[in-house]
């Protein structure tokens, strides 16, 4: 184990000893590939230990107050349909899929597919689809020095499955929620999401995460994305965990040859919220935008690291990252953008942009764009400060009141975010969340 | 209207005003001249509240009240509009919200009712049409991708919308070809009226061809050192600013 730190060892120690639990639990799948990919990932994760911040992916970002909780592997637990309805999007109320504590909820899913479409809860499918599960999950993402990822692996269980055909196209976006609700003790859960569009497939999904109470729970997840050529996947994902949860959220996406990904992500909870966007060009002329907005406020830590690997030429990358930083609330953006030699023609730009409302707030940011290739347009660029005075001096001698002026500035910086969305119903759910923070 | 005596700024510690004195009554035009670093845009921006500026000495009357008492928003509201010289872009704030948030701000003030969505689009369809615009300009970002001219006729429309009782123009001229600033001082024109007074800053008597003003200050180094009629701008068209900075203009005009 790489942490040397008696107390994190014996932190590290009760999750092994939750997973030798969960073992005993699952002993009909002890002999599948599934279970042998959780064996090695417990290994991994033993060995590496929680990360530190003498570590440079975590250099910024202590987890010291995850350490310092206590929680209990996550169970099977029901909450009613009422307790969902604030959650619901207008217009995808029936296009939906629900997870509560990372378990798949049947009874509260509804959704409608053409045939060949599978959408499952992962253990579900595991009896019914163990080859194609088998084939990609854990392939693309690597857990050797991603200790949460690892950790991910080693519990993953349930979670979202889905696989579209080729050349099928879904009209209309899915929904997913994942819902958290804390019953006794805080709980640490583990959701395993694949999702695989074939060739000429197209999906636009919608992922939200809620919370029914301010509790304290670790929800740690691993998505795999695979876009295959000439698919398109809208990936929107808004993150309004309890205040006092940790969120943790890994993503790896292989984007193919004539491809398109869309991810836009949108936090708002999270007592620390940590996103590791990865995205690969597997083919040429494949193309991803990577949007992302937050919103922090009292000691929230907020920590988004992206990696886009341009391996391979004519593809297109663009990036912006903007958020708000309010109270003693702290941001971490890097922003890592890899062209290799062959990749010619790459056009790969990158934005991130902060404001800190509060004097208190603080922000660490870090774009690391590593260029091997010649006949490239690259660009990254990063504004971090106050709102502009200009801007503000310019309503304000118009006749606008101070407060009324940064309310409209704040707007227009998260709208230039949300205005991107294309559901009209998230957008517009977004953007009066917005307006009711600000008070404009 | 406006009453600015013994007017003194400085901006990090370097004095650019040094003893202002200008007195303006309603219905009047006023152009400021002078040459490049005089203080004119620093004049008009210490008027219309500009923070960065230190006031430190002298005052401004505005309709009876201390002027530079009140933030910014209040001297808008009092009836104060500064047509800026390089007028700021704002992405993702249209038009017509900056617009209809500032009349409502200043119709407040007045004790006047807020007007709603119908009310202010035919009123701010009918000013558009005073600068040439059109309404489609209204959905756009304030001054984002606009042409220089674009964004001086935007400051024209607003002050037709916002209908200020003080008109200060910093340099609208500035950069514009001969058509945009025919439309420029034709809109400013027809908002002459004998309670509404205009101050023009500007660099070039270009504009007052255009815009007739009734007197004429020229401003040097922080003080006024010349004002008469609309002859004095001829004559420094004619002249130069040198050849009154040297002294010489006392005996010609």
């Amino acid at each position: 184990m790489k942490n040397d730190s008696p107390k994190d060892r014996a932190v590290c120690d009760a999750f092994i000893r939750d997973f030798q639990n969960l073992e005993a639990q699952l002993n009909g799948q002890s002999s599948t590939p599934f279970h042998e990919k959780r064996v090695r990932a417990i290994t991994t994760f033993a060995e590496l230990g929680f990360p530190n911040m003498r570590q440079e992916k975590w250099k910024y970002t202590s987890i010291a107050p995850l350490l310092k909780e206590k929680f209990q592997l996550a169970s099977a637990h029901k909450i009613t349909e009422k307790a969902l309805q604030p959650f619901l999007i207008n217009g995808l109320e029936e296009n939906r899929v629900v997870f509560v504590n990372g378990y798949f909820d049947k009874a509260l899913s509804k959704y409608d597919m053409p045939p060949g479409v599978l959408i499952a809860g992962l253990d579900e499918a595991y009896h019914s689809h163990a080859a194609l599960i088998d084939e990609h999950l854990g392939k693309y993402l690597q857990i050797d020095e991603q200790p949460f990822a690892a950790l991910n692996t080693a519990f993953a269980r349930d979670g979202i499955l889905i696989h579209i055909p080729q050349n099928t196209v879904i009209e209309k976006p899915l929904h997913l929620l994942f819902i958290s609700d804390v019953d006794e003790r805080p709980f640490h859960s583990h959701p395993r999401n694949l999702i695989i569009l074939e060739q000429g497939s197209q999906l636009s999904l919608v992922e939200s995460h809620h919370t029914l109470s301010p509790d304290v729970y670790f929800n740690n997840f691993v998505t795999e994305i695979i876009v295959g050529p000439n698919a398109k996947l809208d990936h929107i994902k808004i993150q309004d965990e309890s205040k006092a949860a940790y969120h943790f959220a890994a993503t790896q996406a292989k984007v193919a040859r004539d491809a398109v990904f869309n991810s836009t992500g949108i936090d708002l909870g999270g007592a620390i919220l940590r996103n590791d966007i990865n995205i690969e060009f597997t083919g040429e002329n494949a193309e991803a935008q990577l949007l992302g907005f937050y919103y922090a406020t009292g000691t929230q830590l907020m920590d988004n690291h992206t990696f886009i690997d341009h391996a391979v030429p004519h593809c297109n990358s663009n990036e912006l990252f903007k958020g708000f930083l309010d109270d003693k609330s702290h941001g971490v953006f890097n922003g890592a953008v890899l062209v290799r030699p062959d990749a010619q023609k790459t056009n790969a730009f990158q934005q991130n942009q902060a404001i800190l409302i509060s004097k208190n707030a603080t922000i660490d940011a870090k774009p690391e764009l590593e260029i091997f290739a010649d006949d490239v347009l690259c660009s990254h660029g990063a504004t971090i400060g106050e709102l502009q005075d200009d801007h503000l001096f310019y309503l304000r001698s118009r006749g606008i009141g101070e407060e009324m002026a940064k309310a409209m500035l704040h707007i227009a910086f998260a709208n230039d975010i949300f205005e991107r969305i294309k559901i009209d119903a998230v957008r517009e759910k977004l953007e009066a969340e917005i307006i009711a923070r600000f008070g404009g | 209207m406006i009453s600015i005596k013994n007017l003194h700024t400085s901006v990090e510690e370097t004095e650019i005003l040094k003893g202002i004195d200008l007195e303006v009554k309603p219905g009047e035009v006023h152009a400021i001249m002078g040459p490049n670093g005089s203080g004119k845009s620093t004049l008009a921006n210490v008027l219309a509240g500009r923070e960065e500026y230190e006031v430190t000495a002298g005052s401004v009357e505005f309709n009876g009240r201390n002027l530079l008492e009140m933030p910014a928003e209040e001297r808008a509201r009092e009836g104060l509009f500064l047509a800026f010289q390089y007028p700021v872009e704002i992405p993702g704030v249209s038009n017509a919200n900056f617009l209809k948030a500032a009349l409502n701000a200043i119709r407040q003030h007045r004790g006047e009712e807020a007007f709603d969505a119908m009310d202010f689009l035919t009123m701010v369809k009918e000013r558009l049409q005073l600068v040439e615009m059109d309404q489609k300009f209204l959905q756009r970002a304030v001054n984002v991708g606009f042409s220089g001219g674009e964004k001086k006729r935007n400051e024209i429309f607003q002050m037709a919308v916002l209908e200020p009782q003080l008109g200060i123009l910093d340099e609208t001229d500035s950069g514009l070809d001969i058509d945009a600033l025919k439309i420029v001082a034709n809109g400013v024109n027809k908002l002459r009226n004998p309670q509404r007074s205009f101050i023009i800053v500007t660099h070039y008597q270009r504009l007052l061809d255009y815009i007739v003003p009734d007197f004429v200050h020229v401003l040097a180094d922080g003080r006024i050192i010349k004002s008469g009629g609309k002859e004095l701008a001829l004559y420094l068209e004619k002249n130069g600013y040198d050849d009154l900075l040297n002294g010489n203009g006392k005996a010609a005009v």
